[in-house]
């Protein structure tokens, strides 16, 4: 009898309480900040250009090949207006083959790729789930706006400031003496000491 | 037939085989046991395994060493994270690399929250195996709290790849400390909870007292290790017995059974839940800012060698033995999963029982089939 109270006590006062559950298709619970969804390639605002380079090392790393990619000779580069000499041309993942385990974002020397905080891309085909350089860069541009995302090494990476800064080291070298002869073509921003 | 001389008709009882899995709900994943019956009792088990090969030791001889610890996490994917540290370990031990203090007080803490996690796992569904549906919401909803810390912490729910060799991934946020000790003051009610609904009621212990019983040295010939082996009565831990990590600074005690029964199996597993949230408790108090890694090499290149490590699992004893050749992949990958081994000792526990008592024996020894076929 008291042991039945009890157990029946128990239910009313679970009844009166906040459910635990969340609905989910019309209630989304947020993603703690370092949540790791699909990888996305983040947006270099200074250069209006991809931080990636195409350099493959995210390609060779990846334990499940999800990746490939190519590069091209960066065009801005030879305006002056990057540091980049080479740049993304086409960039694939197959998001089907993707197991998020982040070893792409370790390996990257570039701060080009960020696990997003993206993780509902459902689609009606199997080739949805093919994420071209567009869709990469936009889900990285939608990671920059909604969190303070700042590059792990914006001295080597940012083209504005590694610019600016070889352009100081420029100014500093002439203003010490006669410059014997321009820098040499081969020191881009790439090799500027961090 | 009629014998000569008698009147009655005698029948000649043959045993009949009965197929329980893979697709069976109660054999937690895709487990086959072929059960020869006399009656209802159970006079022979065959374990049929394989259903989820996956080759995991042979693709790890074609990854690199950073890469294998994501193969890791999908062994026994309730306790994903207590596999990376046994990986991570033999690697380090070949290397012979020494790991921050700061990042062993970080990883136990997250593998006893891992261990934890996956015995609340178990008290949920070893109810539900013996048809008691309430514990399994009480188990998930704590288990999910654990969950919610391991995404702040790493990322990912489940297939989480933080220990690296040499360390842990990156330092916890600034948050964990605080936010850790919240969320086992819920776990501890929810596992009170779990406790006295559970433990000492009347149909649980009659499904579950004088179930299934082993005794210590039938246990330890078996191989069996982990909470089922305590449960018998054997205070075997490596965590105490060959203790690694920074587990000499904690103080604790094992949990032993006496009986070696189904029940005991089970009570020792619910004390452990209580024995990981003091020693997470402890991790906290003991952490001391510091370095999170070894000084980060790019490529894990070990020397030559071979080395074993084992470790202690939510089930038991997991050994990884690995083999290097100098390059930067494993020669090979030998794993010791402990549900593998504790298999073995479900044909002791299972003969003579009634076939009604088949889920809980099988329950009671919490396999995982990731683990069990890799």
């Amino acid at each position: 009898m008291i042991a039945g109270l009890t157990g029946l006590w128990t239910t009313l006062r679970w009844l009166f309480k906040r459910p635990v559950t969340a609905h989910y298709p019309e209630q989304h619970l947020p993603v703690q900040e370092r949540y790791m969804g699909f990888p996305a390639l983040l947006w270099d605002e200074t250069a209006d250009e991809p931080f990636c380079t195409g350099c493959m090392v995210c390609v060779r790393e990846c334990p499940t090949q999800c990746m490939s990619a190519q590069m091209h000779d960066n065009p801005r580069f030879t305006d002056g207006a990057s540091h980049r000499r080479k740049i993304i041309e086409t960039f694939e993942i197959n998001l089907n083959r993707c197991i998020l385990c982040g070893i792409c974002v370790d390996v990257c020397a570039f701060d080009a790729i960020e696990m997003s905080h993206e993780h509902e891309l459902a689609s009606y085909g199997r080739a949805g789930a093919r994420a071209d350089l567009d869709l990469l860069l936009a889900g990285g541009r939608h990671y920059q706006e909604e969190t303070s995302w700042v590059p792990l090494n914006a001295e080597k990476n940012v083209a504005g400031v590694a610019l600016a800064k070889k352009a100081a080291a420029a100014a500093a070298k002439s203003a010490a003496g006669p410059p014997a002869s321009p820098a040499p073509e081969g020191s881009d921003g790439a090799e500027v000491d961090a | 037939m009629q014998r000569p001389g008698t009147t009655e008709q005698q029948h000649d009882t043959v045993d009949m085989m009965l197929n329980m899995g893979p697709q069976h709900p109660a054999t937690h994943g895709v487990f086959r046991m072929v059960l020869t019956l006399d009656g209802e009792r159970v006079v022979e088990v065959v374990p049929h395994i394989g259903y989820l090969h996956r080759g995991s030791e042979k693709l790890c001889e074609t990854e690199s060493y950073a890469q294998v610890v994501t193969l890791f996490d999908r062994l026994d994917y309730v306790a994903n994270l207590n596999n990376e540290l046994a990986f991570c370990r033999a690697a380090e031990r070949l290397m012979d690399v020494d790991v921050p203090e700061r990042a062993q007080y970080i990883r136990v803490a997250l593998c006893e929250l891992n261990r934890l996690a996956s015995h609340l796992l178990f008290l949920g569904t070893y109810a539900i195996d013996l048809g008691a549906m309430t514990p399994i919401m009480y188990g998930f909803r704590e288990r999910e709290r654990i969950q919610n810390l391991f995404e702040s912490v790493t990322g990912a729910r489940m297939m989480h790849n933080f220990i690296r060799i040499g360390g842990v991934k990156e330092d916890v946020p600034a948050d964990f400390v605080p936010r850790t000790r919240a969320v086992l003051e819920d776990v501890r009610k929810g596992v009170d909870e779990i406790d006295r609904l559970l433990t000492f009621n009347e149909v649980f212990l009659a499904r579950t007292k004088g179930v299934g019983v082993i005794d210590a040295a039938t246990a330890i010939s078996c191989g069996l290790t982990g909470p089922s082996l305590r449960g018998s009565g054997v205070a075997y831990d490596v965590r105490k017995d060959d203790p690694y990590e920074i587990y000499r600074y904690l103080g604790f005690e094992v949990p032993v059974g006496a009986a070696g029964d189904c029940w005991d199996r089970y009570y020792v597993r619910l004390l452990e839940c209580y024995q990981s949230i003091d020693l997470v408790v402890q991790c906290l108090d003991q952490m001391e800012p510091g370095p999170t890694m070894t000084q980060r090499r790019r490529i894990a290149r070990p020397p030559k060698g071979e080395v074993y490590v084992h470790c202690e699992n939510p089930r038991g004893d997991m050994g990884v033995f690995l083999v290097s050749d100098g390059t930067d992949k494993p020669y090979r990958v030998k794993v010791r999963p402990p549900s593998f081994c504790n298999l073995v000792a479900l044909r002791p526990m299972m003969r003579g029982e009634y076939i009604a008592d088949a889920v809980a024996i099988l329950g009671s020894i919490d396999i995982v089939l990731g683990e069990v076929d890799r």
